[in-house]
């Protein structure tokens, strides 16, 4: 048995919505500033284009730095596979760590209910690994992967958000 | 993989599945470090092979545990968002109605305070 910490965190859950609905809650502004810690993302949707998801005023109000999160598009198959870097700039420290690697795959049913797969490749970002993860206060931006797709997932189903 | 079927909902797949020492232990090795092997997962518990593959199964139709392979091996995820759904649906309403009914204890207590 290895003590390394582990460098990969997967995430799935299951949303009765059609893939695209899922494609556009995560790639366009409209739909990001709606769940999660909001804030608006930027896509350029093609490999190597650019990625930033941006502060909302409260956030910004809190500390954070206007281009939140900054990334590079390395695949995109909409409404399927979306892969990018994820480098979020939320402090110095984070900002010195290596950028991350995430992808997210959607798969519909027949049925037209899809699962999301997140999988994030935390190496070289123990940082970022932990707030990904999740498990702490999502008030106090602890929710992670886990409260941020949980929501996504309440909107979609009953167009409203989880009280916090 | 997780599915809506009738009348067993994922909740209930995932209540069943966290019914059990042995598959709560698995979870638990899991969070402490993510993405192992069965060999691996199987030193930390005193129960055959066949055993605790048995038990990953029960996780992993909960949606509790996923598998990624890594070579010849598979390994092993932690899946937390059903335990965070589990929190955010069931947990935080039963919360928020205990503090509503304290926030409306207040509110009478205080009427009554004024009438006083």
């Amino acid at each position: 048995m290895t003590e390394q910490a582990a460098t990969r965190q997967v995430f799935r859950i299951v949303i009765k919505a059609s893939a695209q609905a899922i494609w556009d809650a995560i790639t366009s502004p409209e739909w990001s500033e709606r769940y999660g810690y909001g804030g608006r993302v930027e896509y350029e949707l093609k490999a190597g284009g650019q990625y930033c998801h941006k502060a909302s005023a409260e956030m910004k109000a809190a500390g954070l730095p206007e281009r939140m999160i900054v990334g590079e598009v390395i695949e995109s198959d909409p409404p399927r596979k979306l892969v990018q870097t994820w480098h979020p700039l939320f402090n110095d420290a984070t900002a010195a760590e290596a950028p991350t690697r995430l992808s997210y795959e959607i798969r519909e049913s027949p049925a037209g209910v899809s699962t999301v797969t997140i999988t994030h490749d935390v190496e070289g970002a123990p940082m970022v690994a932990g707030m990904v993860s999740g498990g702490g206060d999502p008030a106090q931006g602890g929710g992670g992967w886990p409260w941020v797709l949980s929501d996504l997932k309440s909107l979609l189903e009953t167009g409203a958000r989880m009280p916090t | 993989m997780v599915t809506y079927r009738r009348g067993v909902t994922d909740d209930d797949q995932v209540f069943k599945a966290l019914a059990d020492r042995t598959r709560r232990i698995l979870l638990d090795l899991l969070f402490q470090r993510d993405g192992r092997s069965l060999k691996d997962l199987e030193s930390g518990l005193a129960m055959t092979r066949f055993g605790v593959m048995k038990h990953l199964k029960v996780l992993e139709d909960a949606g509790l545990v996923l598998t990624r392979r890594s070579g010849r091996e598979k390994l092993h995820f932690l899946n937390a968002v059903p335990i965070r759904m589990i929190h955010d649906r069931w947990i935080d309403k039963y919360r928020e109605r205990r503090v509503s009914a304290l926030l409306a204890l207040k509110t009478e207590l205080e009427k009554k305070d004024r009438r006083s």
